[in-house]
């Protein structure tokens, strides 16, 4: 299978194709740069107990940035516990990401307008959420494209063959975009399948596909471009290669499953560090630049944890208020036990 | 107004649902075929393959389409084609459809209904009769909804199309053709939530749902004809419980009997005795008789007359109730 690619590992342009204005590539690299330093900073935050359990996405920017920067606002994303750089970039407010994951119950909540579906946590559910929406999307007879990201893992499960089925049958507009970082928790990629690459199984259920460098983001922004295109016709999988650099989770010790020998290897890779050295050679990358990315970054960081430090999460009583529209006789006997009016 | 089977009383409730734009329909063989059962007969016809929708044999795949659909603004019906199939979509049921309110903050709700034919006497092969309604009931955010009668069937199925919440809405099999009673040709609602009063008294309280609500009443007769006075009642929800209804009865006739077809242990009727002690213990005179299925896998059909509550069984639970004082 031929892998889109457009920039090899020093960042050097590979064979002719049609760059995106100057603009967008800033854009491609400053989105990166801070979803990486929201990454650490969760991270950070969660070794110091301010937060319950983070998923990182350091390494696997770029096909989330690409992806978030092909949709329009009505077009909707189901994501994986994974996918914060995109949902944010699609209008997820921060505050939200870091509520939820310092394991406040209100965090999963987009606001009106955001067409975020909140995280998912079982492997491979949004999937059908995604092929749901987009179904949706199609009686109505509107033009918004659903894209639903997952792992390479999660295509065992049933629901993603469910998915991509219902959505060839239909032919539905959406775009399934695997992010194929290698690992399942411990478990490689050669353990979770039997085939060379995951993109082939989008050919047995007759849809359109892409196989792409996931940590090249000229590349995924191609691809990504195209799949939105095509998705108006039909369904599009999308695998992406690439590497989560940092562990499962913050309760994850990759030591255990991976060498650091491979490790080092993809950090050659890392998708920021690619962008970073095309930019540089075009004349568009300065030291000024990335430190005005870092000073945006830290600011929107620290007021985003001021205000979620002022508001307390939700209570157990509030969020029995969220179980049905109107609490049933018996919830609300509780609710009122709760809350003292009894 | 006309005389209707429980059958015609729902597929009348889908043609009036689906006058509603937002309204599509879903599953294995509903559109064609129009169902198993022909419950959803001449739907495709009227509304077109886009509104009423063959789908992939695939029940996971069914209901996590259909809470996607509604996350995005329709109000999807899907249907399992016999209850027991329900469990190759456990997941998208009880931790998807039930929890999408909580999980997005209210952002997004899964307004689905999900039909399913259940229950026994039909001789069907395994699988096909399950009661499993206790374990849905489990997973708070859903709502159960299991109607005895045409007229209930149809006010309570277009309730359960309006519901903001997920809906499990069972249909009882065994009497899908053979009970027929009036049903308004209009559409009407009935709450959902709302136990009713079959037959008033003042002797002993049965409580049920579904087809026991039908030849209970003749053992109800039974009594009658003797000088004792049951009251039945027939649940019609099973979550959210009509507790009310239940401990206001308990409090008259000081005596409970459940009778339900599903397997006894942890069933909806062990959480019936449970709220009834905790409201109104001291207002019994003897213990709450359980009259259920056997816990065992649902039987073939050679042994399904021995495995469901009957009058028989029924009558031993409430003469014992009667010698309390
Ligand atoms: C149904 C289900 N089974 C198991 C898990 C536990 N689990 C959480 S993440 C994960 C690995 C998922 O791997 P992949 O799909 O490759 O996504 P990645 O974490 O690499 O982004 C597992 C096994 C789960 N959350 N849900
Ligand atoms: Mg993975």
């Amino acid at each position: 299978m031929e892998m889109t690619k457009w920039l090899d590992e020093q960042g050097n342009l590979i064979g002719d194709v049609a760059v995106p204005s100057d603009d967008v590539l800033k854009t491609m690299y400053a989105e990166m740069k801070r979803g990486r330093m929201i990454d650490t900073k969760m991270f950070k935050m969660q070794r110091q107990g301010r937060m319950a359990l983070v998923a990182p996405v350091s390494g696997q920017e770029a096909i989330q940035v690409a992806s978030a920067l092909v949709l329009n606002k009505e077009d909707w994303i189901a994501p994986s516990y994974r996918d914060s750089v995109a949902t944010m970039l699609h209008g997820m407010p921060l505050e939200n990401i870091i509520r939820y994951f310092k394991g406040y119950s209100d965090g999963g909540g987009a606001p009106e307008g955001v067409n975020v579906l909140p995280v998912q946590i079982i492997i491979a559910a949004q999937m059908l959420h995604a092929t749901g929406v987009a179904f949706a999307s199609k009686i109505k007879g509107e033009q918004a494209r659903t894209v639903t990201f997952f792992g390479d893992g999660a295509t065992s499960q049933g629901d993603f063959h469910e998915a991509l089925n219902f959505a060839a049958v239909y032919k539905l507009p959406v775009i399934f975009v695997c992010q194929n970082n290698q690992y399942a928790i411990s478990t490689p990629v050669s353990k979770q399948m039997n085939t060379e690459t995951i993109v082939e199984r989008a050919k047995a259920y007759n849809m359109a596909y892409e196989y792409v460098d996931g940590n090249d983001i000229l590349a995924c922004y191609d691809v990504m471009k195209r799949a939105y295109d095509k998705a108006q016709d039909g369904p599009v999988f999308v695998e992406a290669v690439t590497y989560r650099l940092g562990p499962h989770t913050t309760s994850d010790d990759p030591k255990k499953y991976r060498e650091q020998t491979e490790e080092q290897q993809w950090q050659q890779k890392d998708p920021l560090v690619r962008m970073r050295a095309f930019l540089e050679a075009r004349g568009l990358w300065d030291a000024a630049f990335e430190r005005a990315i870092e000073d945006r970054a830290s600011e929107e960081i620290e007021e985003a944890v001021a205000k979620i430090e002022e508001t307390p999460p939700p209570t157990l009583a509030d969020m029995l208020e969220k179980v049905y529209e109107t609490p049933p006789t018996l919830i609300q006997e509780q609710i009122d036990g709760l809350r003292g009016n009894e | 107004m006309s005389e209707k089977t429980i059958v015609q009383a729902i597929n009348e409730a889908l043609f009036h649902a689906m006058e509603h734009e937002d309204v599509v329909l879903l599953g294995e063989d509903v559109a064609t075929n129009g169902g198993v059962f022909r419950v959803t007969d001449g739907l495709k016809e009227k509304f077109g393959p886009m509104r009423v929708i063959d789908t992939p044999l695939a029940e996971s795949g069914i209901i996590g389409t259909a809470v996607g659909m509604s996350v995005n603004g329709l109000r999807p019906i899907a249907e399992i084609q016999f209850f027991g199939f329900i469990y190759e979509a456990m997941d998208q049921m009880v931790s998807q459809a039930t929890r999408m309110r909580y999980r997005s903050n209210g952002r997004f709700h899964s307004p689905i209904v999900v039909r399913s034919p259940y229950g026994a006497g039909v001789n069907t092969p395994e699988l096909h009769a399950d009661s499993i309604e206790a374990i849905f009931s489990h997973s708070p955010g859903m709502k159960i909804v299991m109607p005895s009668s045409p007229y209930d069937a149809k006010g309570l199925l277009l309730a359960a199309i309006e519901d903001p919440d997920p809906v499990l809405f069972l249909e009882p099999m065994s009497i899908y053709r053979s009970v027929r009673e009036e049903v308004p040709d209009e559409a009407y609602t009935v709450p959902i939530g709302e136990a009713k009063i079959v037959q008033e008294g003042t002797d002993a309280t049965i409580v049920t749902w579904g087809p026991p609500v039908v030849w209970l009443q003749q053992v109800v007769e039974d009594y009658a004809k003797q000088g004792v006075s049951i009251e039945l009642i027939d649940l019609r929800t099973v979550a959210p419980l009509d507790i009310h209804t239940i401990v206001a009865s308990v409090e008259k006739t000081e005596r409970l009997c459940i009778v339900h077809e599903a397997v006894k242990t942890n069933g909806i009727g062990a959480e019936i005795a449970a709220l009834v002690s905790e409201r109104a213990i001291f207002s019994l005179v003897g213990p709450i008789k359980r009259v259920t299925g056997f816990d065992s896998p649902y039987p073939a059909g050679t042994i399904e007359r021995d495995w469901m509550p009957n009058p028989s069984r029924v009558k031993i639970a409430i003469d014992e109730l009667l010698t309390y004082e």
